[in-house]
């Protein structure tokens, strides 16, 4: 699969951008790259990627998070080391944006390093089973407002259509087609759907570019 | 769905078309959900300046007859308490939800269980009660909400989802309770007299004392009814318990897991989990005491729900509290650790 040097995560809340940038940065560092992940959400309290700090410290990949994330404070801050992304371009950059276009707000600020570089891509989480994106049409709307809120356009759509645990096989098919009609609608390609590891033997040949989630973060 | 998502869509299909708010971490997705949602089904979302403000346009609706909510909380819910006691003081039905976070004061974002009293106690001047229910699942976040806007119709008074930041936040699979058809009467509701009738007041300011003891009488005899009839538990494992835990919300799963290992160890333990937590299952806690030899409360406060199981089992047996506080989650480890030395004989 191509990748850019920087990749950016964005979507609706909940969709699922956290776990793929933590997956997406394992499966860049074991193709021999040296990865940094970025956790820019200001807006979730809990389940942020600082939560993998340890799977990503022993596997040597960076992680730049604000010294408040996962904290008992409500601080939507950026931390000063973002910077660093655009300094060292040996590095391969994850940027896990916040939800929505709240969300996307503070991505606006890197939007010109980032466009200046021309080397990214900015990929869509889409699932399909949340509440407020189960068709194209409620899906580009929110892709829409994003766009505006930072500044920089969608280049691929990620299906990542999942009920958590309970996800089945089926599940997962069903929600190709909408997410391709995302892709026409949109124009943009769709550049794999993600599925936990216990689906991608079940899927493996019936969906092209699966993408397994190894690392998975259960709270209670 | 998240939690608090599972909440504002149950709440709109039980037929609540207003919704008034103010942003509060972690429920603010209960505001953003309705925000986005209201608009598109000709309902009313409205960001209000401020939570007392917010929860008085509740009082507004509810004196129509209609469906109407806010959410907040912990810091938020205190300053709505005035307002929670004029609408329990006009006998309105209303939903407050609470997305419980870490306190007293400013506290702090992460989950907690500490505004027990404040539920269930009261929390506001007067004397007064409020249906209070703690789900345990999002499913639950998503069912208990219908129960919630029933109990408050059937009983003309406010009903609480206490909930804390974790069940808040946390995703689950839901299955969305159908659009609710169930109406209740409301013949002392504001919608105009068109000439036709004589007209309601809605109000809880009472000149002579006689009469607003009469109505405080009055209410509590309501209360008693639904002591009776609407009492809400899940018994885990409790036929040969000899270790009864009790405990409510997101800590309840934590010990059911708990539960699970010390029965694989062998030790005879099982849960009362309270889903009411006004009224409170009492009748069942007290037969459990005849049975167990001691409780423990599993809670994120410093021992709030004890009371309530101490005052319903009359101190026959020892209660214990297992807790964390301040944000922290107990671990299933550490219950478990509680079920253990409590089998071996006890701590205090």
């Amino acid at each position: 699969m191509e990748s850019k040097r920087i990749t950016l995560l964005a979507g609706h809340y909940g969709s699922g951008k956290t776990n793929i940038a933590v997956n997406y940065a394992f499966y860049l560092k074991n193709l021999g790259k040296d990865v940094v992940v970025a956790d820019l959400d200001i807006v979730n309290p809990y389940f942020r990627t600082r939560d993998s700090v340890d799977e990503l410290n022993e596997a040597g990949i960076r992680l730049i998070s604000s010294a408040f994330a996962s904290s008992n404070v409500d601080l939507p801050a950026l931390p000063q080391d973002v910077y660093s992304i655009f300094d060292n371009r040996s590095e391969s950059a994850i940027m896990d944006i916040g939800g929505d276009d709240r969300g996307a707000y503070a991505l606006g600020r890197y939007a010109d390093f980032i466009k200046d570089e021309n080397d990214y891509e900015m990929l869509f989480v889409f699932n399909k089973y949340r509440p407020l994106t189960p068709t194209a049409e409620d899906a580009v709307e929110i892709m829409r407002e994003i766009e505006a809120a930072c500044k920089i356009g969608f280049t691929a759509i990620v299906n990542n259509s999942n009920l958590g645990e309970i996800t089945t096989p089926e599940d997962v098919l069903a929600s190709v087609a909408e997410a391709e009609r995302l892709s026409e609608f949109s124009g943009l390609p769709l550049k794999m759907t993600t599925v936990t590891e216990n689906l991608v033997n079940n899927l493996n040949g019936k969906i092209p570019n699966l993408f397994p989630l190894t690392l998975q973060k259960k709270i209670v | 769905m998240k939690g608090n998502e599972a909440i504002a869509e149950a709440a709109i299909r039980a037929g609540c078309m207003h919704y008034f708010g103010y942003p509060i971490t972690p429920q603010t997705e209960i505001a953003a959900y309705m925000a986005k949602r209201m608009p598109k089904i000709g309902g009313v979302f409205l960001q209000a300046e401020s939570e007392i403000a917010a929860v008085n346009m509740v009082l507004g609706v509810a004196a129509t007859g209609k469906r109407v909510m806010t959410s907040s909380s912990s810091p938020g819910v205190s300053l709505k308490s005035e307002g929670i006691s004029y609408l329990a003081g006009s006998d309105l039905p209303a939903l407050i939800v609470n997305v419980q976070r870490g306190g007293p004061g400013l506290g702090g974002i992460q989950p907690s269980q500490s505004d027990y009293f404040q539920a269930v106690k009261g929390g506001s001047h007067g004397d007064f009660k409020k249906i209070v229910l703690a789900p345990s699942s999002v499913q639950e976040m998503a069912s208990l909400t219908s129960t919630a806007f029933d109990l408050a119709d059937k009983y003309r008074m406010p009903a609480m989802i206490l909930a804390d930041g974790t069940m808040g936040q946390m995703m689950e699979p839901v299955e969305l309770p159908e659009p609710n058809a169930k109406t209740f009467d409301k013949p002392w509701a504001l919608t105009g007299t068109k000439g036709e009738r004589k007209h309601n007041i809605v109000n809880s300011l009472y000149l002579k004392p006689e009469e607003l003891e009469k109505t405080n009488f009055e209410r509590y005899e309501r209360y008693k009814e639904i002591e009776e009839n609407e009492v809400l538990f899940e018994e885990y494992l409790m036929d040969d318990a000899e270790i009864c835990v009790v405990s409510f919300g997101i800590t309840a799963r934590v010990a059911k897991n708990a539960i699970v290992e010390a029965r694989a160890k062998g030790i005879k333990v099982g849960m009362i989990r309270p889903i009411t937590l006004w009224p409170f299952p009492n009748k069942v806690l007290r037969a459990a005491a005849d049975k167990c030899k001691a409780f423990i409360s599993v809670e994120m406060n410093m021992g709030q729900m004890m009371e309530d199981v101490q005052l319903a089992i009359e101190c026959k047996k020892p209660v214990y509290l297992c807790n964390r506080v301040g944000g922290m989650i107990p671990s299933p480890e550490e219950v478990l650790a509680k079920i253990e030395s409590v089998n071996e004989g006890g701590d205090k």
